[in-house]
């Protein structure tokens, strides 16, 4: 497999039991992703989108085919090479924000930055840019828990681009948000994936997000039934 | 580093969970020690007390000498070797001989061990100056458990019946002019201390003795032959077998709280792992390997224990301190537990006990700590996001 797509998938297939049943979450899907993409996988529930998400992100493997992420099978790897993988090149983003509760947003965004072994003074200074790029630098020191849905998404979306990483995987970001929240979500991650230039694929029904996206993915019972570009819509911005 | 550092940061972020585990194990803490620098303070005071009052610095025993048996007196004396009578003109040790006795108290029937001792020795903390009395009396001491069992008190006159060298038995009333206050049993009970010369005279054991005691303090074992020298570690042995076999009832109470704070670890830790499921789902789409994972988990636990030093540490001294320097006033009925101790006992806490008893629990909280972590390692990352237990 050559490397020069950030992603390839070649007949990935993960199946899992249930009982004496085996139910096929992904079914031989090919596709190749490219630097700095906007892309969505889109729908219905159980149509295998987070578990493709899953497989990219190196957090689970597939039961045959392969998956090549920046060059390294994701089949081929330890837990430990996989946390590596994860720690300095993938960052992602949780329909739930998945914030460490007991920490303040400064010490969630700095978080990935300590697992690196950056030194204080860098740590402070990418963390308050990475606050800076969602809009929260002022709110550093509250805790998870003081703030709204929007700027819990907003600082999770910090913590995964505070490293610079090369792919940027968001389950479901705008399940939890109203509208509002929503575009602002989606338009700050836009703007990252223009300045930074990071991939960003996205697990996701949500027309909203839809309307933002560049190429389309669409599963339908673990197959790949289409896939295409997709040209922004201006309309998927007016809740804003 | 990054994991104490993300440990320390994780407990004290649960907040009152954290502190209500502290308290109880630095209660453990705080309770354990108290409790085993009692029994190092009876041991410690036993033995003091017993060393003052009968053992010195080590004795000699005539060589058939046993005191667990009362037949072998009557062949335990023998003259006290040259080397052994000059160290005792010096002052620096003194002899006892051991006669086998009957008192007749109000008409009854008491069997004693007669005690001949220098009325002037200073050597032993015995009140032997009272057994200075004129020809005139025959003076006998004894202590306050002997007299409560006779119903002698000061100034009676008791019938002391005895047997000779030569096996002849002989009687002679004795005053009683002194009843000891002691805390050792081991010359008390059973026991009537009478001038050495005069047991000596009317035993016809001239210059003979049963033991000889040597002053604390002096170096010299000078070599008696049919003697044999005991040293405190012999001596001792039987103080130090009562205390350590009451200290087995503490032992109950010591595992009872190291169960309870254990307990208190175990069922955060599992609790913190079945609630922190989510969480550890993050950190490993962080990048923190199962490895990592278990450490962190681990540490918290064992970080309680730390922190429990910490605050025992904080109202422990002080507290344990206080009580050393005022004691704990003994109940009524302790005295008849054997113990050779005041109606004070003041704790001794040393460096290796509380050192050990730190240790002891810091490596116990830890093991309990990483025992529910184990889960961990089967964890799948999907799952744990999920909320899931693999």
């Amino acid at each position: 497999m050559e490397n020069s797509y950030l992603i390839e998938t070649h007949d990935l297939v993960k199946t899992y039991s249930l009982g004496e049943h085996t139910i096929k979450a992904l079914d031989k899907v090919n596709l190749k992703f490219e630097k700095a993409e906007f892309t969505g996988l889109v729908g219905p529930s159980g149509s295998g989108k987070t578990t493709l998400l899953n497989i990219i992100g190196s957090l689970d493997s597939p039961t045959s085919g392969s998956a090549a992420v920046l060059g390294r099978k994701v089949e081929d790897m330890s837990p430990k090479e996989a946390a590596a993988l994860r720690n300095r090149h993938i960052g992602f983003i949780f329909q739930t924000f998945n914030l460490l509760p007991v920490y303040t947003v400064f010490e969630n965004v700095e978080f990935p930055l300590l697992l690196l072994d950056y030194s204080w003074s860098e740590r402070r200074k990418m963390t308050m840019a990475a606050l800076d790029w969602v809009g929260l630098a002022d709110r550093a020191k509250s805790k998870p828990a003081q703030l709204s849905g929007g700027q819990s998404q907003r600082v999770a979306i910090a913590r995964a681009v505070v490293k610079k990483p090369a792919l940027l995987l968001a389950d479901e970001p705008t399940a939890n948000l109203d509208a509002e929240n929503s575009h602002h979500i989606l338009q700050t991650m836009e703007r990252l994936n223009r300045d930074l230039e990071t991939t960003f694929i996205f697990a996701t029904h949500d027309e909203k997000v839809i309307g933002y996206l560049r190429r389309k993915i669409t599963l339908f019972d673990g197959a790949v039934a289409k896939d295409e570009p997709s040209k922004p819509q201006p309309s998927g911005r007016e809740g804003k | 580093m990054i994991i104490p550092k993300l440990a320390l940061r994780n407990i004290l972020g649960a907040g009152l969970r954290t502190w209500l585990n502290v308290v109880v194990l630095s209660f453990a803490f705080v309770l354990i020690i108290w409790t085993q620098g009692l029994y190092e303070g009876m041991n410690a005071q036993a033995e003091r007390a017993s060393v003052d009052a009968i053992l010195g610095g080590g004795q000699y025993w005539q060589e058939k000498y046993d005191p667990f048996d009362v037949f072998s007196l009557e062949e335990a004396h023998a003259v006290v070797p040259d080397s052994l009578r000059a160290m005792i003109a010096d002052n620096r040790a003194t002899a006892i001989l051991v006669v086998q006795g009957t008192l007749y108290p109000k008409g009854r029937i008491h069997p004693v061990l007669i005690k001949g001792i220098d009325p002037d020795q200073t050597l032993l903390s015995l009140p032997t100056q009272f057994l200075k009395a004129g020809e005139d009396r025959f003076p006998a001491l004894i202590g306050s458990r002997m007299a409560k069992s006779s119903g002698l008190i000061v100034g009676d006159t008791v019938t002391l019946r005895w047997r000779d060298a030569n096996g002849t038995f002989d009687a002679r009333d004795v005053e009683i002019v002194q009843v000891m206050k002691t805390v050792v049993q081991t010359i008390d009970q059973g026991q009537v201390w009478i001038p050495l010369e005069r047991l000596r005279a009317l035993a016809g054991m001239e210059d003979e003795a049963s033991l000889v005691v040597v002053a604390s303090g002096a170096l010299e074992r000078p070599q008696a032959p049919g003697w044999v020298f005991r040293d405190l570690e012999f001596l001792l042995s039987d103080v130090r077998q009562l205390v350590q076999m009451k200290s087995a009832g503490a032992m109950i109470l010591y595992v009872v709280l190291i169960l309870l704070a254990m307990l208190a670890i175990f069922d955060t830790q599992v609790l913190s792992i079945f609630r922190r499921r989510k969480e550890m789902g993050t950190l490993m789409a962080l990048g923190f390997t199962r490895g990592r994972m278990i450490r962190l988990f681990t540490l918290e636990g064992a970080l309680h224990g730390v922190l429990a030093a910490v605050v025992a540490a904080l109202y422990g001294i002080p507290f344990l301190t206080w009580y050393s320097r005022h004691g704990w006033t003994l109940p009524e009925g302790m005295d008849s537990y054997g113990f050779a101790i005041g109606e004070k006992l003041f704790p001794v806490y040393s460096v290796g006990l509380v050192v050990a008893t730190t240790l002891l629990v810091l490596v116990i909280t830890t093991i309990v700590s990483f025992l529910p972590t184990r889960s961990i390692a089967k964890l799948k990352p999907t799952d744990a996001l999920r909320g899931r237990m693999s």
